[in-house]
C-alpha cells in the first residue's frame, strides 16, 4: 500500500505532488483526528486506510479512531443509514435512546484532543456534544445521500449536525440545507490498489479463462452487487439485443448476496434470466476479490453501470481508469463520471444501452478515444491524491472561513 | 508575483463550496444568479476548463449545459454558451450579461415553463481558491519556456483565467511579464490566444509553440 505521496508521482506527475506538498506545509503539524464506526469493511474504512498515512506523510498529525458500540447500537445505526437514504425503516424512540447512550459512553471513553476532528457519517455524529469553548474545529463528513431522509431520523440528527463548523458531502445532490458551510468532496479511487493497478495481459487472460470467459471475443461487463437498483435484468435485456448483431459475452459479477435476502432474490432472478446461455457469466464473487475484479474489467470491451438509482457509483471511475468506455444509467454520481459522448454514454433503458453498445462494438477507434478520455477524466477528478488534497484544503478552509481567494504567502 | 526580472509560477488549488441554492426552472435560476457571490458565477463559467482539460465538452458553461439538458431549451443554451467571456473584465459584468440573456429569452418565450425533472436540479457551487507560489521561477523568457511544459494545468489556469477575470487584471500574467521584459510581440501573440476556445492542454501547447518559434524550448 502506498504510504508516500511521491508513490503517485508516476501517475499525477511530480509537479502536482509538489503543489500538494506545498499546500500541506501551511498546516504542518495540525492534529487532524478522523473518527468513524468501523476499522475494516466499507468504503469509509477503505478511504481512511489510504488517506491517513498519506496525510501523515505530508506532515499532518493525522489519526484515526473508531467508536465502540454493541450489536444493538450498530443495528440502530444501520436503520438510520437506510432511513437517511430514504428507505423505509421503523425508527423508535428506544432506538434513539440507544444511540444517545452509546454516544455518551464514547464521549466518556474517547480521547478527543485534536485541532480538527472529522466525524464520518451518522454513527459518531453525536460526539459533537464534546464541543466546548476551545480551539477544536469539528467537521461532519457525510458519505451517503441524505437529500431525502425519513423525517424522524433527520430531525434527531440535525441538531447535532448544525453544531459542526462545516459539513462535507460527495455531491450537491446529496446535501441538505444547513446553516453551516458545506463543501463538496467526491469519492476517489486509488490507482495503486489491487483493484486498479496495472496488470499484465497474461494475468487478465488467465482470470477470464478461470471464469470460463473467452478472451478472444468481445466482453460486456457490469460489476455490481446483485441489487435491483443496478438493473442486472435490464443489462441482460440489452445484451440480448446486442447479441443479435454481435457475437459477444456478458459478465455480471458481484458479491454480498449471501447476507442480503433481497440480493439473494435478485441473484436468483438473474440466474433464471441467464439460464441456457453459455455466454452469460453470472459470477458471485467472495470478499477480497479485488484482483479478480481488476482483471475482469481490464479484459472487458465495454463496461455497464446501468443503475436506475445510484449513490456515487465509484465502480464507474474504476472502469474509466482502465480506459473502458462506460454505458451508465443517467442517475446519481454516474453523471459526474460519464460525460455523455466523451467518456461513455448515459442511457435510460435497456434499448438505449444496447444501441450505445452496438455503436461502440462497431467502432474500435471510438472505444479507444473514449477510453483515453475516461482515463484523463478520472486522473484529473477522482483519484485519491485529489482526495488528500481536498483534506488539506479543508484544514486551510477552517483557518480562512470567510475568504473566497486565500493567498498563501 | 515576481521581482523586476523573474517570473514565478503560482498555482491555485480549489475546494468546492456548496451554496445551498438550487434551481428547478428559469425563474429560480435567475433568482440564484442574482443572489450568489461572484465566485459562483466564475466557477460555473470556468470550472469545466480545468475539469476537462483534455477534451471539449458540449458546453463549457454550466448554466448552458443545464438549460440544454435539464430544461431542453437549446436556443437559450446556445446564447449563453456563445457569450464571449474574453470580452469581460469583471465577473459583475459577466453576471449581468447572463441574467440579461435569460430575461430576454423569457420575454420572448413567456410560456417557456420548463421544470427540471426531480434529481436534475441545478446546484450553485463556488470555489474557495488557495493561491500559492510554486517555487518555479523563470529568470528570463528562454528559461520561462524551458519550464513551461512542467507547469501544472492549475498553474496555467490561474495565470490565464483567474488573473485576467477574477483578479481583474487586463491581460494574462504571461503576456504582462513578457511585455515588461521587452517581448511585446510575443506578449501580444499570447494575449491573442483565446483560452475559451481551447482545452487547457491545447492552450499550453499553443504557448509552448510560440516560444519554440523563437528557439525557446
Amino acid at each position: 500500500m502506498a504510504l508516500r505521496l511521491e508513490d503517485y508521482a508516476g501517475v499525477i506527475g511530480h509537479a502536482v505532488v509538489d503543489e500538494i506538498r506545498a499546500l500541506a506545509g501551511h498546516v504542518r503539524g495540525r492534529r487532524f483526528k478522523n473518527i468513524n464506526s468501523t476499522a475494516v469493511g466499507g468504503g469509509v474504512a477503505e478511504l481512511l486506510t489510504r488517506i491517513v498515512p498519506l496525510l501523515t506523510d505530508l506532515g499532518i498529525d493525522a489519526t484515526w479512531d473508531v467508536i465502540k458500540g454493541n450489536q444493538a447500537f450498530f443495528e440502530v445505526t444501520k436503520a438510520f443509514h437506510n432511513a437517511l437514504q430514504g428507505k423505509p425503516e421503523t425508527i423508535t424512540d428506544a432506538m434513539l435512546e440507544t444511540y444517545r447512550k452509546t454516544t455518551e459512553a464514547n464521549l466518556r471513553a474517547m480521547n478527543l484532543d485534536a485541532d480538527v476532528i472529522m466525524i464520518h457519517d451518522p454513527q459518531p455524529a453525536g460526539l459533537i456534544q464534546a464541543r466546548g469553548n476551545d480551539h477544536r474545529r469539528w467537521v461532519w463528513r457525510c458519505h451517503i445521500d441524505i437529500s431525502n431522509p425519513q423525517p424522524k431520523v433527520w430531525d434527531f440528527l440535525q441538531p447535532y449536525v448544525e453544531r459542526y463548523d462545516g459539513a462535507v458531502f460527495s455531491m450537491p445532490d446529496f446535501a441538505r440545507q444547513l446553516p453551516i458551510p458545506q463543501y463538496m468532496v467526491p469519492p476517489s479511487i486509488d490507482p495503486l490498489s489491487d483493484k486498479n493497478r496495472e496488470l499484465d495481459e497474461e494475468e487478465v487472460r488467465c482470470t477470464l479463462e478461470r471464469f470460463g470467459i473467452d478472451p478472444g471475443r468481445p466482453i460486456l461487463t457490469q460489476i455490481s452487487r446483485f441489487d435491483r437498483f443496478k438493473d442486472p435484468l435490464g443489462v441482460i435485456a440489452a445484451y440480448r439485443i446486442v447479441r443479435r448483431r454481435f457475437d459477444c459475452q456478458l459478465v455480471l459479477a458481484g458479491g454480498g448476496a449471501t447476507d442480503d435476502p433481497e440480493g439473494e432474490e435478485v441473484l436468483e432472478q438473474v440466474r433464471e434470466a441467464a439460464a441456457g446461455d453459455p455466454d452469460i457469466h453470472v459470477l458471485e464473487l467472495p470478499p477480497f476479490s479485488d484482483l479478480a475484479i481488476n482483471a475482469l474489467v481490464r479484459g472487458s470491451t465495454i463496461v455497464f453501470q446501468k443503475s436506475i438509482r445510484e449513490g456515487f457509483a465509484l465502480t464507474v471511475s474504476e472502469a474509466l481508469w482502465k480506459r473502458k468506455p462506460v454505458i451508465g444509467g443517467a442517475v446519481g454520481g454516474i453523471r459526474l463520471q460519464v460525460i455523455n459522448g466523451v467518456t461513455g454514454y448515459l442511457v435510460h433503458s435497456p434499448e438505449g444501452a444496447a444501441y450505445r453498445a452496438l455503436e461502440l462494438l462497431g467502432n474500435p477507434e471510438l472505444r479507444r478515444t473514449m477510453g483515453e478520455n475516461g482515463y484523463q477524466h478520472v486522473k484529473q477528478n477522482f483519484l485519491v491524491t485529489r482526495h488528500v488534497e481536498d483534506a488539506v484544503l479543508l484544514l486551510l478552509a477552517l483557518d480562512h472561513p470567510d475568504e473566497d481567494i486565500v493567498r498563501l504567502w | 508575483m515576481t521581482d523586476d526580472c523573474t517570473f514565478e509560477f503560482y498555482t491555485e488549488r480549489r475546494l468546492i463550496v456548496l451554496t445551498g441554492i438550487s434551481a428547478r426552472n428559469l425563474d429560480e435560476l435567475l433568482a440564484g444568479l442574482e443572489t450568489v457571490g461572484g465566485s459562483s458565477i466564475f466557477y460555473h463559467t470556468h470550472q469545466q476548463y480545468l475539469a476537462h482539460h483534455f477534451e471539449k465538452p458540449l458546453f463549457y458553461n454550466d448554466f448552458a449545459l443545464w438549460i440544454a439538458e435539464a430544461l431542453q431549451l437549446d436556443l437559450l443554451a446556445e446564447r449563453l454558451a456563445a457569450i464571449d467571456l474574453l470580452s469581460f473584465s469583471s465577473i459583475r459584468a459577466l453576471r449581468e450579461e447572463i441574467i440579461a440573456k435569460i430575461r430576454g429569452f423569457i420575454a420572448e418565450n413567456p410560456d417557456n415553463g420548463r421544470t427540471a425533472p426531480p434529481g436534475d436540479e441545478f446546484y450553485f457551487s463556488r470555489s474557495k481558491s488557495f493561491v500559492l507560489p510554486t517555487g518555479n521561477i523563470a529568470r528570463d523568457p528562454a528559461d520561462f519556456f524551458r519550464r513551461l511544459p512542467q507547469v501544472t494545468n492549475e498553474s496555467l489556469f490561474y495565470h490565464f483565467f483567474e488573473a485576467r477575470l477574477r483578479l481583474e487584471r487586463n491581460t494574462n500574467d504571461f503576456s504582462r511579464w513578457l511585455a515588461d521584459r521587452g517581448e511585446t510581440e510575443l506578449a501580444h501573440e499570447i494575449d491573442s490566444l483565446d483560452p475559451y476556445l481551447r482545452s487547457l492542454d491545447e492552450l499550453k501547447a499553443d504557448i509552448i509553440e510560440l516560444g519554440a518559434k523563437r528557439g525557446w524550448h
